[in-house]
């Protein structure tokens, strides 16, 4: 009866509230969602660190610096979303140093060249874009809340990776090569980054039902290639991709086979970084530990004075 | 594991002389603390004038589930609003 309930709010485009009733497989669905979102934002902030002490400029070490904050804000606004699910944030950060949480694995590739800020700005930033813009719209009110304001910042992000992008595509042959290269390494696991294909994805049909996703992964990373490939034009790059063609009949652009025993690979925590990316969180967790406890004593001690 | 930080819920004043805004929450050790990292978290383009911070545990909310019946006083009284009223044709700024 309740399902019934659920469902009709859900198909009359109400949102749910923290406090509603829900079945127990939505809020299961959402806290997996979510805190893998929130993760995601999170460990994303280490291929781009990678890059701030060596940054070409003072202008870009800044942006980057400002980049890499706003992906911390996004990770705050997910957990707290999150939360109001009935999970503290502690217990989701124990659950990513279980490997119990799985984050974007396109974190798990590593950052070679400058360059790869421009490609993960422009395809990473520019595919999380179009995922978050979907979602918005998504059933369950803090999530969307949380997208929104993504949203507000993200675009930022994406520009400046494509401007680093466009200006190394335009400067010494050299640069240019080090721009098809990032373009090379980061478009596939890009295009990844929308999951598996329908027919493969068997929590698609639940999460559409209950309309926490609006758009299917297929749906999603269609609309994001057929954004991209006019922007890799315009800077004169190439989509390592032979069979990218337009299809006038469709209005797409067809696209080649993903190479999936890869994908499955790098999300069974195969990938080329993802030891390194969640023992760098764990030890960065660890060392801050005397920060949170000297925080509580403090507080406790004025606490205590009755100055708080 | 370690134990929770108080949450405190966030207020945002966009601009002087509107009214603060519900923005979200975040982790705080202290009110000190919990201001900071608000505007950090909240403010990094400039959307406030001031901000508000509230233990989450101190806010005192009412039922979703008892909506109905909680504001149910409010539904027979139409003639709190203005457009119960029936005024003559040809009446001008009222």
């Amino acid at each position: 009866m309740n399902d019934e309930i659920f469902q009709e709010r859900i198909d009359a485009e109400k949102k749910i509230e923290p406090k509603d009733w829900m079945p127990e497989d939505y809020r299961k669905h959402l806290i997996r969602q979510i805190s893998q979102h929130a993760h995601s934002e999170v460990i994303g902030m280490q291929p781009e660190g990678n890059w701030i002490s060596r940054a070409p400029s003072l202008r870009a070490k800044m942006i980057l610096l400002a980049k890499v904050q706003d992906e911390a804000g996004h990770g705050l606004y997910l957990y707290s979303a999150c939360e109001t699910l009935g999970v503290s944030r502690e217990k989701l950060v124990k659950q990513l140093h279980e490997g119990k949480a799985k984050y974007s694995s396109i974190f798990n590739y590593p950052t070679l060249s400058w360059a790869d800020m421009g490609a993960i700005g422009w395809l990473v930033d520019g595919a999380a874009i179009v995922n978050q813009v979907s979602l918005q719209r998504t059933s369950y009110g803090p999530y969307s809340r949380g997208m929104i304001r993504i949203c507000k910042e993200e675009s930022f992000h994406q520009r400046q990776g494509y401007e680093i992008m466009a200006e190394m595509a335009k400067g010494t042959p050299e640069q240019k090569e080090m721009a098809q290269d990032a373009l090379n390494r980061f478009w596939w696991p890009s295009i990844m980054m929308f999951g598996p294909q329908d027919s493969d994805s068997p929590r698609t049909g639940n999460a559409m039902k209950w309309k926490i996703k609006r758009q299917t992964n297929d749906e999603l990373r269609q609309s994001f290639i057929d954004k991209t490939v006019g922007q890799a034009e315009v800077i004169g790059l190439t989509i390592p991709d032979e069979d990218l063609k337009w299809n006038e009949q469709r209005g797409h652009y067809d696209f080649g086979e993903m190479d999936w025993e890869e994908f499955w690979n790098v999300v069974n925590g195969n990938g080329p970084c993802n030891k390194q990316r969640l023992d760098h969180h764990k030890k960065a967790h660890d060392e801050g530990k005397w920060v949170r406890e000297a925080a509580k004593a403090y507080a406790k001690k004025q606490e205590l004075a009755g100055t708080n | 594991m370690e134990e929770n930080t108080d949450i405190w819920e966030v207020f945002i004043q966009s601009k002087n002389g509107l009214a603060h805004k519900h923005a979200g929450n975040v982790h705080a050790c202290d009110k000190v603390m919990a201001l900071e990292n608000a505007r950090e978290l909240y403010t990094r383009r400039n959307e406030g004038s001031c901000i508000w911070v509230v233990k989450a545990t101190d806010i005192v909310s009412s039922e979703s589930e008892d909506s109905e019946a909680f504001f149910n006083a409010a539904n027979d009284k139409m003639y709190r609003h203005p457009t119960f009223y029936t005024m003559p044709d040809g009446a001008k700024h009222i």
